[in-house]
């Protein structure tokens, strides 16, 4: 009946404004206005002692192109996409083998995987300071066992970044791609072994594009803090590696210069934005295909 | 998988073992010693700064979870729109630098003194995101003729959302929650950007701390954060097994 | 409603909110203060007012605060910054941070005061400034002490482990270009004006350089030394003297005697280039509710009883005559570099802030720490 139609277009409205209204209208003033203003921000000038001048230049933007710039971006590009390759061929074996342990481990292994993550995110990287120093105790051990005769440098490196950053956030790999694989059904596998598939082949055509989303999540959740991550880079790369992060926070703190910080911002959302794109149209591309099948 | 766990414990054994070492150099052991967990239960700025995490944690995650579960299912039901779903997501993948300095603009913009409440309004974007991301991976794998059935029944929408999805709902909110709780937790870059000067955080401490070197009382502290969580933990997966069992 | 609908709308509220915003930003910034001071009065109930402080950790001792409650009835919450950049960042974000006092480097004052930031310093409220050496008062960032008061001085050099080493260094080549054996066992500072100086000094220049021809030079020389470098250390590059993870770095004299005091082969010296004159200092802001609290809380940190259980608490040099008459000499057994005079101080060259130059010193930052 046409009264009752509108009635509950009424009622869907009502309820769709309650349900979305309040959250929506946080993230607007909470989120996207601090993100425009960080964008308005860019296109004026330092003040000379620090502070925002209400001049409107470009010369933010072309400064940004500078080729140490685009080093530093492209570096921290680099250790950000090898710590996630890292991530993911240590997690999903594990994330495989936890869903494939009896129900009642299942629970406790994932809890022991995100216990590390209950400490404090520094002292975790201070630890391993103190284990990789060429005081500290690994060399030490190594030293007394005979292994090696001068002590190892492993601090201060780009590898001693990776290795920060593939600790700190190897668990944010693991609990997305637990949860695609554990919603796998164990006898679409079976079946494609029935038919005469081997190991390897059954996973990449049936076991990898059915977990796709985890690996892209898991993927995500691991390369966009990494590649903002000041305190790894400073800490265990000993200030000698210098990522984007870096790069953001010196021009905020340092330089008190808020319109170029503002701009060096704006790049690395805008390649959070592209990245976040990717994923969902190769997600949708993949999972459509094994969905299809 | 062995040494996924290896290596995610071998830095935690380390600093759990230094923390009863009696020296307080990292580089030396002068024998086993207990006295620093003491040294650190005397140490009030240590316990105001996990006093103030606690209050932010507990506060954001309750509106998160409120504001994020009403999201997902305000979206889940009316919205197939990838822009508003990308922007309930977008917090979650935005670096934290971006958010905080971003944050600490518009609150000096507004003239805010800052303090506990302005670390809470941000810890809550993007807990949100956070729990609308897990309850709405839950509500993609549900039924919609749960819901169908119900309001053909005659229920009203409101009596549907608190009585049918919700309950269906609950171990996803409880993730959400806890993950929500989590990043709080341990969360330093916002909390350093629009933290007031007189409520530090206990990360916010730490970070003051630990650049000095890290004293046996930092691992003490550290131990002790681990073993809480634990069995905080523990504590609520019990009491959701006893809930189920009802 | 069809999708190219959306899309307008959505660009339209993205839009107005910019606009929004630009209106109101570029409204608050006309609402910066004046420079005039207000009239404080030297009578007000401190009893009634408290404080919030904002220092380095350890750079005070713990109780002083509580002393001074006990004293005046005021009420102090201490809080910690790292870096000097940090403080900044809160102090100018705009709008009231919440902190009264704070202690920043000295061309970190200039600064504010320059952005108009601080309060005048009512020197009828602060008798004991007259505790200060003459030398004090006419510190480049701040000639006559208007904005700041000094807390405590010194200079940069070289803190070595002599056994490690094997000599005493005497210029900054020795640690920019180590000799082989201690390549890879040194460390320089990350703060920058402090990571160009042993750079400057060496080539001759000035620390307060804005020429890019300069700079430039500076630039190579560094980034030829980031290749024998352990790590750039803010903080903890004593503890790895202590350990033996390093065996010279770049150091503040005060720093330098934590080091000593666990290790006693640690020695300090100032390089035949020479250094620079680094002042910390106190500034009330100008946001500051509590002005004359603040006030009295800086006039009781120059007490000469109070500023000498400093001194023996953080082992630095402070601008305070009556306060180092009283302990420096013992001290400076232990401690020889306690025992440099205003005179020998003055010799370095003093830090100011670089105004428009700033941004290029962090740019060349970059360069030589991203460099490979």
């Amino acid at each position: 009946m046409k009264a009752g139609r509108s009635v509950n277009k009424r009622r869907d409205l009502l309820e769709r404004l309650t349900l979305q209204g309040p959250g929506l209208v946080y993230l607007l003033l909470f989120m996207a206005v601090p993100i425009c203003l960080i964008l308005i921000y860019s296109i004026f000038q330092r003040g000379q002692f620090g502070g925002v001048v209400f001049h409107a230049t470009t010369d933010n933007f072309t400064r940004a192109l500078d080729p140490v710039y685009r080093g530093v971006l492209f570096d921290s590009l680099k250790i950000a996409s090898i710590t996630t390759v890292l991530a993911l061929a240590l997690g999903y074996p594990t994330a495989y083998g936890i869903a494939r342990l009896p129900k009642r481990f299942r629970t406790t292994a994932l809890l022991l995987i995100v216990m590390p993550f209950w400490t404090n995110f520094l002292i975790r990287t201070y630890s391993w300071i103190m284990l990789l120093n060429s005081e500290g105790l690994l060399n030490k051990a190594l030293l007394k066992l005979n292994i090696i005769h001068t002590p190892l440098d492993l601090l201060y490196t780009q590898s001693a970044v990776i290795l920060g950053l593939l600790y700190g956030y190897l668990p944010l790999m693991i609990l997305p791609l637990y949860a695609s694989i554990e919603k796998l059904d164990p006898e679409i596998r079976e079946a494609a072994s029935n038919l005469g598939a081997n190991r390897f082949r059954t996973f990449l055509d049936v076991t990898l594009p059915l977990t796709i989303s985890g690996v892209l999540a898991g993927s995500i959740f691991v390369f966009i803090p990494s590649l903002g991550n000041f305190i790894v880079p400073e800490l265990l790369g000993g200030g000698k590696t210098v990522m984007v992060g870096n790069l953001v926070r010196d021009q905020f703190l340092k330089a008190r210069d808020w319109p170029f910080g503002s701009v060096l911002a704006l790049v690395v959302i805008l390649f959070v934005f592209v990245l976040f794109a990717i994923q969902s149209k190769v997600e949708k591309r993949i999972s459509g295909g094994a969905h299809a099948n | 998988m062995g040494v996924t766990y290896f290596f995610l414990y071998v830095p935690i054994i380390a600093l759990v073992g230094m923390s009863f070492n009696a020296s307080e150099s990292p580089f030396t052991w002068n024998g086993f010693s207990t006295k620093w967990y003491g040294v650190l239960a005397n140490d009030s700025t240590v316990m105001k700064g996990l006093t103030n995490t606690l209050i932010v944690a507990f506060t954001s995650t309750f509106l998160a979870t409120i504001l994020g579960t009403a999201l997902a299912v305000g979206l889940h039901q009316y919205t197939k729109s990838a822009f508003l779903n990308a922007f309930a997501l977008a917090p979650a993948i935005m670096p934290d630098i971006v958010l905080g300095i971003g944050l600490l603009a518009l609150f000096a913009l507004l003239s805010m003194t800052l303090g506990l409440y302005s670390v809470v309004i941000a810890h809550v974007v993007f807990s949100m995101a956070f729990v609308s991301a897990v309850v709405k991976a839950r509500l993609s794998n549900s039924d919609p003729a749960l819901r169908e059935a119900s309001m053909d029944l005659g229920a009203t929408r409101s009596t549907t959302f608190f009585k049918i999805t919700l309950p269906s709902l609950t171990p996803a909110i409880v993730a959400g929650a806890l993950l929500a709780f989590t990043l709080s937790l341990d969360e330093f870059v916002i909390a350093f950007f629009t933290n007031g000067p007189a409520t530090p955080t206990l990360p916010i401490i730490i970070y003051s701390m630990v650049r000095f070197g890290v004293t046996p009382e930092i691992n003490a502290l550290a131990s002790l954060l681990m073993l809480v969580s634990f069995t905080a933990v523990i504590g609520a997966q019990r009491m959701t097994k006893l809930a189920e069992a009802r | 409603m069809p999708k190219r609908q959306h899309a307008k709308r959505r660009l339209l509220a993205v839009g107005s909110i910019m606009v929004g915003l630009l209106l109101l930003s570029a409204c608050s910034s006309g609402t910066k203060s004046d420079s005039a001071s207000d009239t404080l009065n030297p009578k007000a109930d401190l009893k009634k007012q408290s404080l919030v402080v904002s220092n380095w950790d350890a750079y005070m001792p713990a109780d002083l605060p509580a002393k001074f409650e006990a004293l005046t009835g005021s009420k102090v919450t201490v809080t910690h910054h790292a870096t000097n950049e940090e403080i900044m960042a809160k102090l100018t974000a705009g709008g009231d941070s919440g902190i009264d006092v704070a202690f920043v480097s000295g061309q970190f004052a200039q600064a504010l005061a320059a952005q108009g930031l601080l309060e005048p310093i009512h020197p009828e409220l602060m008798p004991n400034l007259k505790n200060l050496y003459p030398e004090a008062t006419k510190l480049a960032y701040d000639v006559g002490n208007k904005y700041s008061v000094p807390y405590s001085w010194g200079t940069t050099g070289i803190c070595y482990r002599k056994d490690l080493t094997g000599f005493d260094p005497t210029s900054w080549n020795d640690i920019l270009n180590p000799i082989a054996k201690l390549k890879g066992k040194v460390t320089a500072l990350a703060t920058e004006r402090w990571l160009m100086l042993p750079a400057q000094k060496l080539l001759g220049y000035s620390v307060n350089t804005t020429s890019e021809t300069e700079m430039a030079k500076v630039k190579d020389t560094l980034i030829a030394a980031k290749k024998n470098l352990l790590a750039y250390d803010d903080t903890t590059f004593y503890t790895r003297l202590v350990s033996g993870e390093a065996a010279m770095t770049v150091a503040w004299d005060g720093w330098c005697n934590y080091g000593i005091t666990d290790n006693k082969n640690i020695k300090f010296v100032i390089p035949k280039e020479g250094s620079d004159l680094w002042v910390d200092t106190m500034v009330i802001l100008k946001t500051s509710k509590n002005k004359e609290a603040a006030h009295a809380f800086i006039n009781y940190v120059l007490d000469a009883k109070v500023q000498s259980w400093v001194i023996e608490n953080i082992l630095y040099k402070v601008p305070n005559k009556a306060a180092m008459d009283l302990v420096a000499a013992k001290l400076g057994a232990t401690y020889p570099n306690i025992l440099m005079t205003p005179a020998d101080l003055l010799k370095g060259e003093g830090i100011v802030d670089l105004g428009a130059a700033g941004p290029m010193y962090t740019k060349i930052a970059t360069e030589i720490t991203a460099s490979k």
